[in-house]
């Protein structure tokens, strides 16, 4: 208490303080129960995608056709598929493929969105104009029709190496996603361009490119961290769409996706088929939401739920 | 009021310049382009390969070709299917009523269900209603469209039967039954599922804005001075805080829209309803650039058109904005 009252105490005052940054965002996300059980969830997700191919050792893509279309059992926990390929297997295997696009994707599309909204809202005037009109216009045309015609475009470009793999989805979604980052960041910075901190920086002689970076930036870290998890989930979903109308990653590569793709015909005689894989891009998709809400709060004391 | 409408309006014409020129070009930039439908059909020869570009106007330079699109778009005229041959207005045109009555329906039933529920799980903050309204909410904002349709499709086509026939309960897909007559009651049966789907989506976006619209109203001074004169707690929720908390859903409405030709694709996919969406997924599928062309155009162009109702909608509901 007496602490802050004296000048030598308050720096030590201030020092715990910024110390403890990390611990007091740890201790307000502890309390957000939904948010500590969906860690725990992804955490045996990604452990799962990482070891269980390894143990099962199943093939992934040949498999003899007499095992086909197996409903669940012991031996095949989720069941086989059309061709008879263990189903778990191709979850867990499958999996690693949808993380990889969606953590990516939501680098690309944080990336885009950071430097278009931190561009216009720090430089206003026609800069902003510019990049806003831009930005109206990207949301214009709705989202899916415009992935599905960049998708084909790309996937009619003769580039054998990369086609039909993970690489030109990941770039589709996340150069199609920046949009929603773009108009935050602004708003961040539109909020802090005119604080006290970086009148301050710009006396101490800083140029734009360094109050933009190293002063402003770092301050609207929190709700890009909150928007970047909620991005993730939001690329999860939309690889798993493209891939399921057969415009995203193409067989015989799993991901969660496109094991959807034929499930519609298998529907009658093995639903298994259909739903395994869904009800892991649902439990994911809904275990990062919730983690993103428990960020959100933790990092956000204003935010009252 | 009416200078602020005008003044959207005008803000508006940029841009769908700036979509048109879009589609244009990214229809440039499909392989082929325009021509790819013939140039690999053996039937067609070299000569009439150069009769066909002449006819399609694309013998002149592409800046030329999209002034001269833009106006036949303007008069009315967008071209021909490649598959079908029909007119591109034609095609869409049976298609669209389609889409609206499934999507529009879905979207005001999503509407009526969400706003009372969001103005109830706020008044009432923390009840178990209000519990069990934001997981729902949650997760239907978590689940894959495509996926709650194949699951709608196991469980209610599949899997339960109709105790009476023994056929399916509900139809999986398609706009009505082959070979039967028009009934009312055949269309609101096939309606159900597709519509279930999006209602569902919708629901689960508008119950939150709805909620954290209502709680950041409910704590303002203004309805403590409300309750304080006496207030009944019906009024005060109806009268006083219903129209500033619906705001932030107002603003959500505008942006949603794009999704729900979203929400229409894959819908009209799964359930082979009729609509513009699965008319623009075949399309892609053939390569049938005239139809995507036309299907891109008018999906954004009423994107915009919605985007501005809702932001006139806004400055009615919110006076600051107008003034301003």
């Amino acid at each position: 208490m007496s602490a802050t009252s004296t000048p030598v105490g308050s720096i030590t005052w201030q020092a715990r303080r910024q110390e403890s940054m990390l611990a007091l965002t740890w201790r307000r996300f502890r309390k957000h129960k939904p948010a500590m059980v969906s860690a725990l969830v992804l955490a045996i997700i990604i452990a799962a995608c990482v070891f269980v191919p390894v143990l099962l050792g199943y093939d992934m893509y040949n498999a003899p056709v007499e095992l086909r279309r197996q409903p669940p059992s012991a031996a095949h926990f989720f069941g086989t598929d059309e061709l008879g390929r263990d189903l778990m297997m191709r979850i867990w295997v499958g999996g690693r493929i949808s993380l990889l696009i969606g953590i990516s994707a939501m680098l690309l599309s944080i990336t885009i969105g950071t430097l278009v909204g931190s561009l216009a809202g720090y430089y206003g005037g026609w800069v902003d104009t510019v990049l806003m009109r831009f930005n109206d216009f990207m949301l214009a045309i709705p989202h899916l029709f415009i992935l599905l015609i960049v998708a084909q475009l790309l996937r009619s470009m003769n580039m054998p190496e990369i086609s039909g793999g993970p690489l030109p989805i990941i770039v589709i979604i996340g150069a199609l996603s920046w949009m929603g980052v773009a108009r935050l960041v602004r708003g961040q910075f539109l909020a802090l361009k005119s604080k006290e901190f970086v009148d301050a920086a710009r006396m101490a002689g800083a140029k734009n490119q360094r109050i933009i970076w190293r002063h402003i930036l770092p301050n609207a870290a929190s709700p890009i961290i909150v928007a970047a998890t909620l991005r993730v989930a939001n690329a999860i979903i939309t690889e798993s769409t493209l891939s399921f109308l057969g415009f995203g990653v193409q067989p015989p590569m799993p991901t969660w996706g496109n094991m959807l793709k034929n499930a519609q015909s298998q529907m009658t005689i093995a639903p298994w088929v259909a739903i395994f894989p869904g009800l892991f891009i649902f439990i994911t998709v809904v275990a990062i939401n919730y983690l993103g809400d428990g960020l959100r709060d933790a990092l956000d004391p204003r935010h009252v739920k | 009021m009416t200078r602020y409408i005008i003044q959207r309006l005008l803000q508006a014409v940029p841009l769908l310049l700036a979509i048109s020129i879009a589609v244009f070009l990214l229809m440039q930039a499909i392989p082929g382009g325009p021509m790819a439908a013939y140039e690999n059909n053996p039937n067609i020869s070299a000569e009439d390969l150069v009769r066909l570009r002449e006819e399609l106007g694309l013998n002149v330079p592409v800046p030329q070709q999209y002034l001269n699109w833009l106006t036949a778009v303007m008069r009315g005229d967008w071209g021909t299917s490649l598959v079908s041959r029909r007119p591109v207005l034609v095609e869409i045109g049976e298609r669209l009523p389609n889409t609206l009555t499934l999507s529009l329906t879905a979207f005001v039933i999503a509407l009526l269900l969400a706003i009372p529920i969001g103005i109830i799980s706020a008044t009432r903050q923390y009840s178990w209603f209000d519990h069990v309204m934001t997981t729902i909410a949650f997760m239907g904002h978590s689940i894959p469209v495509f996926w709650l349709g194949l699951v709608l499709i196991i469980l209610f086509n599949v899997t339960i039967k109709n105790p009476v026939t023994g056929g399916p309960l509900l139809p999986g897909g398609g706009m009505y039954t082959i070979g039967e007559n028009f009934s009312l009651g055949d269309r609101l049966v096939h309606l159900i599922l597709p519509a279930s789907v999006l209602i569902l989506f919708n629901l689960s976006v508008h119950v939150r804005y709805t909620r954290a619209g209502m709680l950041d109203v409910l704590n303002q001074d203004y309805i403590r001075t409300a309750f304080a004169k006496g207030l009944r707690e019906r009024t005060v929720i109806l009268r006083h805080a219903v129209k500033n908390g619906i705001l932030p859903l107002v603003t959500i409405i505008g942006l949603e829209i794009p999704n729900l030709f979203n929400g229409a694709l894959l819908t009209e996919t799964i359930f082979s309803w009729p609509g513009m969406g699965r008319l623009f997924f075949t399309s892609i599928e053939r390569g049938d650039y005239a139809i995507l062309m036309g299907v891109l155009m008018l999906s954004s162009s009423l994107i915009v058109l919605f985007g501005l109702i809702t932001d006139v909608v806004y400055a009615f509901l919110n006076p600051r904005i107008r003034f301003e």
